[in-house]
C-alpha cells in the first residue's frame, strides 16, 4: 500500500510520520506538499502534527483551505483512509470532515507528557490489531486539544460508537475524556495524541505501532476481497 | 466606491467554557476589583472594505465571517460598520 503525508507550511511531525511507517511497516510513503490536490494515488494520507500557517487565527483554519485539503475530501469519498495527528486532527474539524472543535485546554498550558488511552472501539481501520478494552501509552503534545461538541453531536457519537480512543486521566478538558474520534463513514480518525512518537521501546511506548499495522491490514484485506470478488466476475463472465 | 472600516468581535459561544476569561476574572477578583461577575475574553478583527454602500460592506464582512473567521461549532461574532474617516 501507498502512504501520504501531507506537508503543510509549519507542519512538524511529518518526517516522523513518515519514518514511523517506514520503521513499523516499510510500505512505500511520500511526504506531499500542501499544494498538490491530486491524491488518488495513495491508499491513507496522514495530516502529521505541528503549527500549519502558523495556527495563525485557529489552529487549523487556514490549512483547511489548502489543495491538498480538497484532495482529503476526495479521498474521503473514495473511502482512503484518512488519519489526522493533533494539528492534522484540528484541520479536520475545521474543514468538517470530524465534529466538534479543538479548544485551547482548560488549565491553558502545553501538555507533553505519555498519556495513557483507553481503546474505546476496536472494530475500526485504525485499532484492529488493539484488544478490546486495551489501555495503551501515546504521548501528547498540543495546548489546544480541549475536544468540544454540542451535546447532540457528542450523543450522535456516542451511539455511533465513533469514539475511537479516551484518556484515561483527562489531560485538556476534553468532552467525555474524547481523544480521538472517527468520522461518518469510519474511515477518518483524528486524534490530540502522536502514535509516530509511539512505535519503539526506546520511546517510552511502542504502541503506536499497531495503529499503522491496523490501517496497513485493514487495506491489504480490502484489496484482497476487491481482487477476488474481481476474479469471480471473471469467472463469471 | 467608499471605503468602511468594519470590526468583527469573535467570542466564544456562552455554553463554552473560556479558561482565559475564567483565569482574568479570578485574578481581578483576587485584586479587590468588587462586583464584576463575569470575564469573557475573544478577539476583535479590523477590516477596511471597499463597497458602494454599507450594506454591501457589510454583506462582505458577513461572508467572511462565515468562511473564515469565525467558526460556528464554538464561536459567534458580531459586525459593526462605519465609514471611514477622510
Amino acid at each position: 500500500m501507498r502512504w501520504a503525508v501531507i506537508v503543510f507550511p509549519g507542519s512538524n511531525c511529518d518526517e516522523d510520520a513518515a519514518l514511523a511507517i517506514d520503521r513499523v511497516l516499510g510500505d512505500a510513503v511520500d511526504l506531499v506538499w500542501h499544494d498538490q490536490r491530486d491524491l488518488s494515488a495513495y491508499d491513507a494520507i496522514i495530516l502529521p502534527g505541528g503549527f500549519s500557517y502558523g495556527d495563525y487565527l485557529r489552529s487549523g483554519a487556514i490549512a483547511r483551505f489548502a489543495p491538498a485539503v480538497a484532495g482529503v475530501r476526495e479521498a474521503v469519498q473514495r473511502g482512503a483512509l484518512v488519519l489526522g495527528i493533533c494539528n492534522g486532527f484540528q484541520v479536520l474539524t475545521e474543514a468538517g470532515l470530524l465534529p466538534g472543535a479543538l479548544l485551547v485546554n482548560d488549565h491553558l498550558q502545553f501538555c507533553c507528557e505519555l498519556a495513557e488511552l483507553q481503546v474505546e472501539n476496536t472494530k475500526t481501520p485504525f485499532t484492529l490489531d488493539y484488544a478490546a478494552g486495551e489501555r495503551i501509552r501515546i504521548p501528547i503534545a498540543h495546548r489546544d486539544g480541549r475536544y468540544h461538541a454540542d451535546a447532540a453531536t457528542l450523543t450522535r457519537l456516542r451511539r455511533e460508537q465513533r469514539i475511537a480512543f479516551r484518556y484515561v486521566q483527562n489531560p485538556n478538558g476534553s468532552a467525555q475524556d474524547i481523544a480521538g474520534v472517527l468520522g461518518a463513514n469510519g474511515r477518518v480518525l483524528g486524534l490530540m495524541p502522536h502514535p509516530e512518537r509511539a512505535v519503539a521501546e526506546w520511546m517510552r511506548s511502542a504502541d503506536g505501532a499497531r495503529m499503522f499495522t491496523s490501517m496497513h491490514r485493514f487495506v491489504e484485506q480490502q484489496g484482497a476481497s476487491l481482487a477476488a470478488s474481481a476474479e469471480g466476475v471473471g469467472r463469471l463472465g | 466606491m467608499t471605503k468602511w472600516r468594519a470590526t468583527v468581535r469573535v467570542w466564544l459561544k456562552p455554553s463554552v467554557f473560556d479558561p482565559q476569561g475564567h483565569a482574568v476574572l479570578q485574578a481581578l477578583t483576587s485584586l479587590g476589583h468588587e462586583g464584576v461577575e463575569q470575564v469573557r475574553i475573544g478577539k476583535s478583527i479590523e477590516l477596511t472594505v471597499a463597497a458602494d454602500n454599507r450594506d454591501e460592506a457589510e454583506a462582505k464582512v458577513r461572508r467572511a465571517c462565515e468562511e473564515l473567521l469565525c467558526n460556528p461549532v464554538m464561536e459567534t461574532y458580531a459586525v459593526l460598520v462605519e465609514e471611514e474617516a477622510q
